[in-house]
């Protein structure tokens, strides 16, 4: 993919090496899009992969319509569904039946279905942003020290040495015990989703900066990048038209397996009580929550267990196709 | 400082809850070949046989009995010990002039002579207590103990460098200015120095007190006013190796890990009318996991847990439905309960606080406690049954019938000036599961009123320094703080002084949460202290408790119960209000 992206045109020759893997046709130029496109196509994890995310991101969007169709309010207590002695649902599978989808929580009684639903809101809007802050930090920072190079890059590199060796964990789990209950113009729940993003999202970039660097090393050498020089292009023109459009794939590729470990961490810190707050659902608060009462509740430890699970493959084989797919190397 | 010292033996509590909680191995169930559980040695006495009654009474002597435990005491030294149960498991190995009646329930919080001959002569200004030691009283060597021995071992609460985390309450009620620098300190040849004791002979001790105090027995039944003997006293290690003045001595102990005690031949049964002194040997194996430790209770290979925190949630359900004979359901003496501090709008108004008194579902959070058997009953007041004082019929926010009254709320709002609700934080441990819940029921209750309440689950290993600190109290803003109490000894003034004496606010460590300082609750205290009359005291502590409850400066929540386990072997099992519901260890024995 030398040619750059926004150059579109028919005449696209940098495409040619590209189609080798596909069927032999009638010359029709293709631009590396469309190429990507019909690669994953054919790849039928990616797209299961595909469908599911698409699905969760729905599910979180629409979450108060199912929950209305489907559920009860998620913070609606059910205490008449639970036994108070053993703290977990009186009826077996963790009171899994046609009105509670997926049972009951323990010593509470909400709507185990309802939770996981909004769950899915926070998982993926978190996972969502903090990739988005991590690729736009990432790529600035990336582009310009490997554009540049010497004493810039060299500071920009060990800025993201050092950001790559911080116990992020540790410090998220820190940081939020001394965040205020309202920053920003936010309160409660709304302010432990910014500090996760900005923080999932600021330990995140250097991961991108450093294969956009590397992108950048070897791309601001070639021939297009020389000829916009002669022809006098500023500095920011070449940075962002020139050599942007092609770090486009790399970065995509980053972002889509990025947000499944997003997921992961935020699922994480809310499992260490560092995430979210209560009454607000979220998948990892509900699995510690089921340490408690595992043996005599394992449904409500299976569920977000197996939300969290779903969610990652899905964005994992979804990513691996997408990557598979970009990757003018590839077979496929 | 008082108040400090009572949290660390509910920070015992806490530390084994935490275990409970957290440990997460899965128990398979006991050893194999056990079809019966808790079926080794006899049928179990039945459900709550042990509570106000004696279950299996029996003298026969002989066997092992066998303690399990997920926490090791903070020290077995008498004078440092202040976990609970140390307490309890104190007297196989110590003896002290008055102890806690061997009896069921209430009758326990009476104090009986131990090594005395009686509960002591009282002189008419109530400020000097004479006693007289027994005849035949003896150290595992042998040799006789003596009143100077005794007051040599209280004296060791005074060098609090090295002898440090026991209680207090003598130093404080015998020496408040801490004018006696302790026994290692001490200039006199037979390190006696303390002049508010006197011994004028071996068999006579004279404590002269600067104020009276109606309580003064009760803090001379705690193991911190036991013996120890200056040549066999090892300072800061004495807690791996205390010399046994009681009916068994140490012959192995590996901290965290167990312990072992043995008869003690030279104890003579006829010097003792308060312990049984039943199995032969006494032994306390200690694990981290407190599901498999259930587990093992359940298959019958131990036979109760020293900590006596309770059954897990799966421990409890499997007991209840299949050895419910086993179980006993008593009461700890603890409140569970919301203190509002005074310092954090809208909470300095009398009707804000009312309001989330009447918008809490209390039936919900007995239920996020555990429902009424492991939870305990709906709280009506700040003093617990086993306090005197306690009035059954008071009720002034009528919370025992457990709804919330959301116009009543709604009434205190508006004369609040706050009818629309307002918002605040609760301020609640994250290690304490049932807490957090609580803290998620009356976040969902004060939401229906307009209370917008959002919940800080702080670190609950450092309590002492977030809600014990009432500047950070109000940096913070937490106007809800959930937190739990237990007295040292059954009094106002172990239970209720320490939470509610303005003089008691602390700095840091401080357990007055509502920062209450009321001068009429002051004088009360200071009354109730004075008068030696438990019933003239208890009616001075329930009238400090009305002025409180109604000042709605704290949400009870339950009278705090547990569910124990009791092998079937275990026989003069009864639980004791005067070691918070706990089994009278000093009574148990292992053979029908």
């Amino acid at each position: 993919m030398t040619a750059p992206l926004h150059d579109t045109g028919p005449a696209d020759a940098g495409a040619a090496p590209v189609t080798d893997g596909l069927p032999a046709k009638a010359i029709e130029g293709r631009s590396p899009w469309r190429i990507a496109w019909t690669r994953l196509k054919r790849d039928k994890f990616a797209l299961a992969g595909g469908v599911v995310v698409l699905l969760l991101i729905l599910v979180a969007i629409l979450a108060p319509v199912i929950v209305g169709l489907l559920g009860h309010p998620p913070n609606e207590y059910h205490e008449e569904l639970i036994d108070p002695l053993s703290s977990t649902p009186k009826a077996a599978w963790g009171g899994i039946n046609s009105d509670f989808l997926f049972g009951a929580e323990p010593v509470n009684g909400r709507d185990v279905f309802s939770r996981v639903v909004y769950g899915a809101r926070v998982s993926l809007l978190v996972a969502f942003l903090a990739a988005v802050v991590a690729v736009v930090i990432g790529t600035v920072f990336g582009i310009v020290a490997g554009y540049f190079g010497g004493w810039v890059d060299a500071v920009v590199s060990r800025v993201m040495d050092l950001l790559l060796a911080f116990p992020q964990l540790l410090f998220i789990i820190a940081l939020v015990s001394v965040v205020p209950n309202s920053l920003w113009g936010l309160t409660g729940s709304g302010v432990r989703m910014a500090v996760l993003i900005a923080v999932i999202g600021f330990f995140g970039w250097p991961y991108v900066g450093r294969i956009v660097r590397g992108q950048t090393l070897s791309l601001r050498e070639r021939e297009y990048v020389e000829a916009a020089r002669s022809l006098g292009a500023g500095r920011l023109y070449i940075l962002f038209r020139e050599l942007l459009p092609n770090l486009v794939a790399p970065i995509t590729v980053y972002a889509t397996l990025m947000i499944p470990t997003n997921v992961l961490t935020e699922a994480a810190l809310s499992f260490l009580g560092a995430g979210v707050k209560p009454p607000t659902a979220s998948w990892g608060q509900m699995l510690s929550k089921a340490v408690t009462t595992y043996e005599g509740d394992p449904m409500f430890m299976i569920i977000p267990g197996l939300a969290i699970f779903v969610t990652v493959l899905a964005f994992n084989l979804f990513g691996d196709g997408v990557r598979d797919a970009l990757d003018p190397k590839g077979s496929r | 400082m008082t108040t400090q010292r009572t949290s660390r033996r509910r920070l015992a509590a806490g530390a084994a809850l935490a275990v409970a909680a957290l440990v997460t191995t899965t128990a398979c169930g006991g050893g194999g070949g056990k079809s019966e559980g808790g079926g080794k040695g006899g049928k179990a006495a039945g459900f709550n046989a042990g509570v106000n009654k004696v279950a299996a009474a029996s003298d026969k002597k002989g066997g092992e009995l066998k303690f399990i435990g997920t926490q090791d005491a903070d020290s077995w030294d008498p004078q440092r010990g202040y976990y609970g149960f140390m307490w309890d498991f104190a007297r196989y190995y110590t003896r002290t002039l008055v102890t806690p009646k061997p009896a069921p329930g209430l009758e326990s919080v009476n104090v009986v002579p131990d090594m005395a001959t009686d509960t002591g002569q009282l002189s008419a200004d109530k400020k000097t207590y004479t006693f007289k030691l027994r005849d035949g009283l003896t150290w595992e060597d042998g040799q006789p103990i003596t009143t100077r021995q005794i007051k040599y071992g209280i004296e060791r609460t005074w060098a609090t460098d090295k002898i440090s985390g026991g209680p207090l309450w003598l130093m404080q009620v015998l020496d408040p200015d801490k004018e006696y620098k302790g026994p290692y300190k001490d200039e006199s040849k037979d390190k006696l120095g303390l002049k508010a004791i006197e011994t004028p002979d071996e068999k006579t001790i004279v404590f002269h007190l600067p104020k009276p105090n109606g309580d003064f027995l009760q803090m001379l039944a705690i193991p911190a006013a036991a013996p120890v003997r200056p040549d066999k006293d090892t300072a800061e290690k004495y807690g791996s190796r205390p010399f046994s003045s009681g009916p068994y001595k140490f012959v192995s102990y590996n901290p965290n890990k167990g312990l072992e005690l043995v008869r003690n031949d030279k104890w003579d049964r006829k010097s003792d009318p308060v312990r049984k002194a039943l199995p032969d040997k006494i032994t306390v194996k200690l694990t981290t996991n407190a599901d498999d430790m259930d587990n093992k209770l359940l298959a019958g290979e131990y036979d109760l847990d020293i900590n006596a925190t309770g059954l897990g949630s799966t421990g409890r359900q499997k007991a209840m439905n299949s050895y419910k004979a086993n179980v006993d359901n008593p009461q700890t003496g603890f409140i569970r309960y919301a203190a509002f501090p005074k310092t954090v709008a809208p909470f300095d108004n009398e009707h804000c606080r009312k309001a989330v008194i009447y918008a809490a579902d209390h039936t919900s959070i007995q239920t996020a406690r555990g429902g009424p058997q492991a939870g305990g009953d709906i709280a009506i007041s700040m003093l617990p049954p086993s306090v005197k004082g306690f009035d059954a019929n008071y009720d002034p926010f009528n919370l025992k019938q457990g709804k919330p009254d959301e116009a009543k709320a709604k009434e205190e709002l508006k004369a609040c000036g706050k009818p629309q609700g307002f918002k605040t934080t609760i301020a609640v441990r994250n290690n304490k599961p049932p807490e957090v819940a609580t803290a998620e029921s009356m976040q969902a209750a004060l939401k229906k009123v307009g209370i917008d309440a959002q919940i800080d689950q702080y670190d609950g290993a450092q309590y002492t320094g977030i809600i014990g600190a009432p500047k950070n109290v109000k940096d913070k803003n937490y106007g809800i703080i959930i937190m739990g109490w237990g007295a040292d000894f059954p009094s106002g003034q172990g239970f209720l002084q320490p939470i509610t004496d303005g003089r008691f606010i602390l700095e840091s460590g401080n357990q007055n949460y509502p920062e209450l300082n009321d001068p009429e609750v002051n004088k009360l205290y200071d009354q109730a202290i004075a008068e030696t009359d438990v019933d003239k005291a208890g009616k001075l502590y329930q009238e400090a408790n009305k002025k409180i409850t109604e000042g709605a400066w704290y949400l009870p929540f339950v009278y705090d119960k547990t569910i124990t386990w009791r092998s079937s072997r275990l026989t003069n099992a009864y639980t004791s209000e005067a070691y918070n519901g706990r089994y009278d260890y000093a009574s148990l024995g292992v053979v029908r």
